[in-house]
């Protein structure tokens, strides 16, 4: 759509496209990193939550909106990390070895269903990883010994240097400086060799693997690499909970987690964010709406996920581009004022094709 | 003796439950095969139809035969305008974009049938509750299940005339084939597609009719959509035999590990048959591999 005329390479190789675009993350994260001297807990543990989720968005973003393979069963990545890190911190690991190293078994467990997935793609991907996740889900159940099955897992207060990771403002900062190094390293794999393979099997399979590239690996390793990251927000949700309960990696979180990635816009890490944000502050609104709705409207159960579904589909069938999407027209939009087009942002027609062949 | 009558027993219990799966199943494979997409919220149509028949029959009182079939008359009905308003409007997004509708059409369907009928289970009486066939001295099964696979056998016999000697069936077998070829022949594939949706969503009404005698209706009874997913898997995903065959394999195995493995087990049979078909041998048992020309 819009970018900046385009004078080298390197240009295209930037963190950030343009010097405004620079600055503005600079003011997001000072802003973001004064937030808990200013706002309240309950807010702090808010936006926690809202980091955690944040970061599962991106891995899974890696996966589906770079990669193309859809994954519906990432909350038992979630909760392979969480499990991984609430019990080595029980066996006394400190933190900073503990986290990554769930991040590391999670993300052997992406490879690990992701090798037998290979040969999948689209549909069957989408429910062996489902059925993939449930099984996940009740071994979580079922195996006492480790998980405490229903009783739960009360998870440790970890210490970094001394300095205790304890209630909402520890687990803002810790998820925030995750959040971050996720991102920078999702923006470094995609301006790698790795990235630019995962987008072109995206794309088109066939010339991908023409033009070189070894669809096995580069599958294995993102699949790898989207676990990993989701195994970490497991990690960081274990502390946001601070007791584990087996039955809440279900599949509803799974839907959740590829809603994120799907309403904030296929294809860009922003739209993972605003995804996540869209996710954590929805169920806000509704709770403060929730008294003025009439007829009864709000005291209906399963009024959360009936709206995350009307969303959804309103979404796929109206704006496919998510938030993400609409955001870039809305900027196109006041660039270009008054001399904007209605063809400019409409879209193509597009017809059935079969994807049996790929 | 005892126990061969035992197993006896459990297998037919099983293949009743599997009949259900096969006919859900179904329903993905008949949408699946003519228009790619895959329909996750089949099982929440099936309870939706459930809850029809407990209105029609349940509710205004009328007799048990005609009840079901308005039941099922109006569950088509819903399933060509979820086809005509909603479905055709993403044809060509890519194929998991279709995936995540359907998935926040279940949701809808989930949150709309608990504020019309309540979050309560429901059941009514059907001829077949509670009753009880002999055969011989100690065989002895429930009317209920045998019903279910009596009702799938006609209901398969049915459709597979409807598909091979009328002038409909074959449009729509030929629609599924190649749609640009059944356009040039005039055959209208739109409205074509929007009558298998209604197709499939009837066969899940009649599945969630026969259910009715062995569980009853609740809003999360569309959760077996899942299960059957295993089934169709296992047929091939494109086969209509093979989801019925693949269903009460489904459904056997599940009744055999509940029985005979340690609890927990029966949960995940049909999850871990559905990984292991798909890792062994992807185009199950009835697929046809099809390689792709460049």
């Amino acid at each position: 759509m819009i970018a900046p005329f385009k004078v080298s390479y390197r240009q295209d190789l930037l963190l950030a496209k343009t010097p405004a675009a620079k600055a503005s993350y600079a003011v997001l994260l000072v802003a973001l990193a004064v937030i808990p001297l200013v706002m309240g807990e309950f807010y702090v543990g808010e936006l926690g939550g809202l980091f955690i989720f944040a970061i599962a968005g991106v891995g899974l973003m890696l996966l589906t909106g770079y990669t193309g393979l859809v994954s519906l069963g990432h909350a038992a990545f979630l909760g392979i990390g969480a499990y991984a890190h609430a019990i080595m911190l029980a066996q006394g690991l400190p933190f900073l070895i503990s986290l990554p190293l769930a991040g590391v078994i999670t993300a052997a467990f992406g490879v690990a269903i992701g090798v037998p997935t290979l040969r999948m793609s689209g549909l069957y991907l989408a429910i062996s990883t489902l059925a993939f996740g449930s099984i996940i889900g009740t071994v979580l159940q079922k195996w006492d010994a480790l998980t405490g099955g229903f009783d739960g897992f009360p998870v440790r207060t970890p210490t970094i240097l001394g300095w205790k990771i304890q209630g909402a403002i520890g687990t803002y900062y810790t998820s925030l400086i995750v959040l971050v190094l996720v991102i920078w390293l999702a923006l470094n794999i995609l301006r790698a060799p790795l990235g630019r393979a995962m987008v072109a099997i995206r794309d088109s399979e066939i010339s991908a693997q023409s033009m070189g590239i070894n669809l096995a690996v580069t599958k294995s390793i993102a699949f790898g690499v989207s676990a990993g990251i989701t195994g970490l927000a497991g990690g960081l949700y274990a502390h946001y909970v601070r007791h584990l309960a087996p039955d809440s990696f279900d599949i509803l979180l799974s839907i959740q987690l590829v809603t994120i990635v799907f309403i904030g816009g296929l294809g860009s890490i922003h739209g993972a964010i605003f995804g996540a944000v869209f996710m954590r502050l929805l169920p806000q609104a509704i709770a403060m709406v929730r008294d003025d709705l009439p007829f009864g409207l709000g005291r209906t159960p399963g009024l959360e996920p009936s709206l995350f579904g009307l969303i959804l589909v309103l979404v796929i069938m109206f704006e496919p581009g998510g938030i993400n999407g609409r955001w870039m027209k809305l900027k196109h939009w006041c660039k270009s004022f008054p001399l904007h087009r209605r063809a400019a942002s409409r879209r193509q027609k597009s017809y059935a094709k079969s994807e049996r062949l790929r | 003796m005892e126990s061969v009558v035992g197993l006896l027993q459990l297998i037919i219990n099983g293949a009743a439950t599997g009949c259900i799966y096969g006919l859900i199943a179904l329903g993905f494979v008949l949408i699946y095969k003519a228009t790619e997409m895959v329909n996750f919220a089949q099982g929440e149509i099936m309870m939706l139809g459930g809850f029809a028949a407990y209105t029609f029959v349940g509710i205004f009182g009328m007799n048990y035969w005609v009840g079901s079939g308005l039941a099922v008359l109006a569950t088509a009905a819903f399933g060509y305008l979820l086809d005509a308003v909603v479905l055709r409007r993403v044809i060509g997004q890519p194929q998991f974009a279709v995936v995540m509708l359907t998935l926040g059409l279940a949701f809808i369907f989930r949150a709309g049938a608990g504020i019309a009928w309540g979050y309560d289970s429901v059941a009514f009486v059907t001829p077949f509750t509670n009753s009880i066939v002999r055969f011989g001295d100690t065989l002895v099964l429930g009317a209920d299940n045998l019903s279910i696979i009596f009702g799938t056998l006609v209901l398969c016999g049915v459709l597979y005339l409807f598909f091979s000697r009328t002038r409909l069936g074959i449009a729509m077998q030929a629609s599924s084939q190649n749609q640009l070829a059944a356009y040039y022949m005039g055959i209208p594939v739109r409205r074509v597609f929007s009558l298998i949706w209604a197709i499939s969503a009837g066969v899940a009404a009649v599945a969630a009719i026969l259910l009715v005698p062995v569980q009853m209706v609740d809003v999360n009874s569309g959760i077996v959509g899942f299960k059957a997913f295993a089934a169709a898997v296992l047929g091939g995903f494109g086969s209509i035999p093979g989801a019925l065959v693949g269903g009460v394999v489904v459904g056997v195995v599940e009744q055999l590990a509940g029985f005979y493995l340690p609890t927990g087990f029966q949960e995940v049979t049909s999850n871990i048959v559905l990984l292991a078909v798909l890792i062994l041998r992807p185009q199950g048992l009835f697929g046809q591999v099809i390689r792709k020309r460049v």
